[in-house]
């Protein structure tokens, strides 16, 4: 295996990975946030208690999401050094202003909540909550205009001198809409994943008929924010689409597995290709569908894989300029499938609410909704980005070209083994606490306790 | 603005970043080395975590903020550096992963065997990242080999030289030392004696370890490799570290922290004079390295970016400097009002 190679499969790795963790933090830093409130303005201990009891699956997830944050933050440098040399004019900044402007204000402030209740006055202790979910949304508001970028390069002129992207333009990196749209898409998309896991636990203990104060009310909320917060994805989801339909037509094809330039163009439910991934076998389709979805209207010309094949060929030059489809194809379907069923459970849950949905025989297979936005989140990064090659910087910079030559293969295997041990460790660790907290409810977070099951308490060593 | 002088405030600002790293999270190794030595029972233990429970990650984000700032200003730095030290900075990173969980996960369970993993993780993250940083530190004041096309032509080997290793060593041994000063300010009791104890031993590692490395860069001339000569930085810098001892002796805990403090910055004001303009020195050929001249962003790049660090970094010290205030107290190790 070539450093490339092993480069690539460790930048995809680690930040699907760190994206697992982030979506949840973004979503339900909210709810935790707006659950402490409730309770100071009303002196209503289900509150508290849900402020305590999400906030202790929040933390155990932020946990991960911190310490995998680190190392995207260094991979820049020390596997793409010449992408670093290239774009550090642009990238840097919108990656240092997020660490000053996020970082600090969610780590600082995320301390205060755990450490200061009952030390801070109460007001401090529920704006800090507020705080640390503002500085989370906007780390990833930086990290996605600066993603933004790289899919859709905007206000930098190439320096002929230096052979380097410079900015010119600081305006249009901050509002660079591809930026905008991964903003609305991916905290809708943390809301819904928050709301599915609340949705899924709940479930759980409302069955058993723990704490149903809690766990009703909390199931409530989630089925409200859930359906808002899904729709909001489908919506942004959809804008981000047709976006790309003028961005990236290449990544527009290629998820649609749309060979031949067709006007008006039909969508696809269902293609299978043949094993190399570059030829169609069969097809089921709707008629021009596909040409309603880029641009509103029944009759636009959507372009083929083939044709940009050969036009990016002309301009840039002979080499392969098709990502590889059947990722990209099914990582689509899968995403959109989701998001539709996910919409669909939300209203289903709400017309439930008015009954005793309490004794619902269907509310045991609720837990399993949990995994759901999990499914997508990954395809959707997998799809972004596996979407955009060759490039690493859409039209600018290849892959091949990114990446830091001093590095070899033996470099590379020692981190990505290393990576994958730890990661796999700490996956470990992460499931078996959240789980166990999880079916533990309310009481045990409540208690500043030394544990779930006060069996061993202050073992010695 | 002109251009030379916004290069020349962002490695003002990049040096005062990792300064700030260097303080901040210096104390937070130290704890974290110290703790499966000083905590023998469990409460204990998390006594020790709980004094920097509240400020480790945010002191962390320090040294996020100076990758990400040099990473905008000095791009051929942040390439140069984060690809040429490749395996050293993968260490590092397992280092700083495995204790920042187990900070969070060691007490969520209570099986004896969890906890002791967690705390030696803990012990041992600190540990590695200390020595890590402390090594490539020295290497920067050293020269590293770096071709006439900025790329780093050595590997893991070329970093464990005699000097890169003292380096890491005493930035171990200083760390350990600012940790337990910090320490005797925010624990109580038997806990309070217990470390300050240990703080007089480490003292005395530290101060031999700090003198052996200040000699070692005078003879071996790594001194002065730029235009700046720090002259009494250094002096100064042993002198605090010495004075601490005595502080140390008579229970003055407060002005030992100051002292171990300023010889963190002090020492850290030393070795960005000893290099600048230089960013990375090279040792094969000195017209090779990197200064942030050659290795700077564009001009428009540098005005933005001191714009938002002008308007922000204000911001962060005065909630960052709040928070220490409100958490100032000593922290007992009733289990009653332990956070956990
Ligand atoms: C809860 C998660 C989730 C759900 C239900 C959906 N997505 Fe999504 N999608 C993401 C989570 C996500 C993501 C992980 O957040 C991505 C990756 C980059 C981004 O901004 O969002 C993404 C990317 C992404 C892109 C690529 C944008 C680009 O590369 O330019 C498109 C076109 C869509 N989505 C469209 C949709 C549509 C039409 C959905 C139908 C309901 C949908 N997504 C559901
Ligand atoms: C957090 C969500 C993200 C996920 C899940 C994700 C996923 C991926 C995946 C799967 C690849 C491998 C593609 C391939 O090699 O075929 C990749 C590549 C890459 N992504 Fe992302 N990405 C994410 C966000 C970002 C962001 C925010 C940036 C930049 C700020 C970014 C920059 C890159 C770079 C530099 C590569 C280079 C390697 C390559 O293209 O092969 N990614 N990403
Ligand atoms: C590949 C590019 C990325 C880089 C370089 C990066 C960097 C980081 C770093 C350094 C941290 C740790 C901060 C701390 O210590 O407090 C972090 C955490 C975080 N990041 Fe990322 N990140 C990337 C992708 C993303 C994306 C795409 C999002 C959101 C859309 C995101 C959102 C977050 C959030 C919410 C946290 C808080 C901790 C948590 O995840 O629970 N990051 N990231």
């Amino acid at each position: 295996m070539d450093p490339i190679t092993l480069s690539r499969w460790q930048f995809g790795l680690t930040t699907v990975y760190h994206f697992l963790f982030v979506p949840l933090t973004l979503g339900l830093s909210w709810y935790v946030a707006f659950f402490q409130t409730r309770f100071y303005q009303t002196r209503d201990e289900s509150f508290h208690k849900m402020a305590k009891f999400w906030g202790k699956l929040f933390l155990i997830n932020f946990a991960i999401g911190v310490v995998t944050g680190i190392v995207q933050e260094f991979q820049f440098g020390m596997n793409w050094s010449e992408y670093s040399r290239f774009v550090g004019d642009i990238f840097g900044a919108p990656l240092a202003i997020e660490a000053l402007m996020a970082f600090f204000l969610e780590s600082t402030f995320l301390g205060v909540w755990v450490f200061g209740e009952g030390k801070v006055p109460e007001k401090v202790h529920s704006a800090a909550i507020w705080l640390a979910a503002i500085g989370s949304n906007l780390s990833a508001l930086w990290i996605l205009l600066a993603n933004g970028w790289m899919q859709h390069p905007v206000g930098y002129e190439i320096n002929t001198v230096t052979g380097r992207a410079e900015l010119v333009n600081f305006f249009a990196l901050v509002t660079n809409p591809k930026g905008w749209l991964f903003f609305w898409h991916t905290i809708a998309a943390g809301l819904t994943t928050a709301s599915f896991l609340i949705l899924g636990v709940s479930a759980y203990h409302i069955i058993r008929k723990n704490h149903l104060d809690v766990f009703k009310r909390s199931f409530q909320t989630a089925t409200i924010v859930g359906l808002v917060a899904s729709t909001l994805v489908f919506f942004g989801g959809h804008t981000n689409g047709q976006y790309m339909y003028e961005t990236q037509p290449m990544k527009f094809a290629a998820i649609e597995a749309h060979w031949e330039t067709s006007q008006p163009a039909d969508f696809s439910i269902l293609t299978i290709g043949d094993l190399t991934g570059k030829q169609e076998v069969w097809s089921w389709r709707m008629p021009k569908v596909l040409s309603f979805l880029a641009c509103n209207n029944f009759t636009c010309e959507v372009r083929g894989v083939n044709d940009i094949q050969a036009e990016y060929a002309a301009t840039y030059g002979p080499g392969d300029y098709v990502p590889l489809m059947v990722v990209t194809y099914w990582t689509f379907r899968f995403m959109m499938a989701i998001g539709f069923l996910m919409i669909l459970l939300t209203f289903l849950f709400l017309l439930a609410l008015r009954g005793k949905y309490e004794n619902a025989k269907w509310m045991k297979w609720v837990p399993w909704v949990i995994a759901l936005p999990y499914i997508s989140n990954a395809s959707g990064w997998i799809l972004t980005e596996m979407g955009r090659q060759p490039w690493i910087v859409q039209g600018l910079l290849k892959v091949q070209d990114a990446v830091s030559p001093n590095l070899t293969t033996v470099d590379l295997l020692i981190s990505l083994i290393g990576y994958v041990v730890v990661y796999g460790s700490l996956a470990g660790a992460m499931v078996y606490l959240m789980r166990k907290y999880a079916v533990a409810g309310p009481d045990a977070a409540m208690h500043e306790s030394v544990d779930v099951a006060p069996a061993v308490v202050g073992a010695d060593d | 603005m002109s251009y030379e002088f916004l290069q020349i405030l962002w490695f003002i600002l990049i040096a005062v970043l990792w300064i700030g790293f260097h303080f901040l999270e210096g104390f937070d190794f130290g704890v974290g080395m110290l703790l499966p030595f000083l905590g023998k029972k469990d409460e204990e233990r998390r006594t020790i975590i709980n004094t920097i429970g509240s400020v480790w990650d945010g002191n962390e984000v320090w040294l996020l903020t100076a990758g990400g700032a040099t990473f905008a200003a000095f791009p051929h730095w942040y390439a140069t550096m984060f690809s040429g030290f490749y395996l050293a900075l993968f260490l590092l990173l397992i280092g700083l992963i495995i204790r920042g969980i187990a900070f969070e996960y060691r007490s969520k369970d209570s099986n004896p065997k969890w906890r002791h993993t967690f705390d030696w993780m803990i012990a041992i993250g600190s540990f590695l990242a200390a020595l890590l940083l402390g090594a490539a530190f020295a290497n920067l004041a050293r020269g590293v080999p770096i071709d006439e096309n900025m790329m780093f032509t050595g590997n893991l080997f070329t970093l464990l030289n005699p000097y890169g290793l003292l380096g890491g060593v005493t930035t171990v041994a200083i760390f350990l030392l600012h940790g337990a000063n910090f320490l005797g300010l925010k624990l109580e009791g038997e806990l309070r004696d217990r470390v300050n104890a240990a703080a007089k031993k480490i003292w005395v590692v530290s101060s031999v370890l700090y003198v052996a490395l200040g000699i070692f860069t005078y003879v071996a001339g790594f001194w002065a490799r730029g235009v700046v000569n720090p002259g009494f930085v250094p002096i100064a810098a042993v002198v605090v570290l010495l004075v601490t001892g005595y502080f140390l002796n008579n229970k003055m805990e407060g002005w030992a922290f100051i002292m171990s403090a300023l010889n963190i910055v002090l020492t850290q004001v030393t070795f960005f004079s000893m290099i600048f303009p230089n960013v990375m020195i090279s040792s094969t050929n000195p017209a090779y390295s990197l200064t942030i001249y050659n290795a700077s962003s564009s001009q428009y790049t540098l005005t933005v970016m001191s714009i938002i660090a002008l308007i922000f970094v204000p911001i962060v010290l005065a909630y960052q400097g709040w928070t220490y205030y409100m958490f100032r107290k000593r922290i007992s190790n009733d289990k009653n009002s332990l956070v956990y």
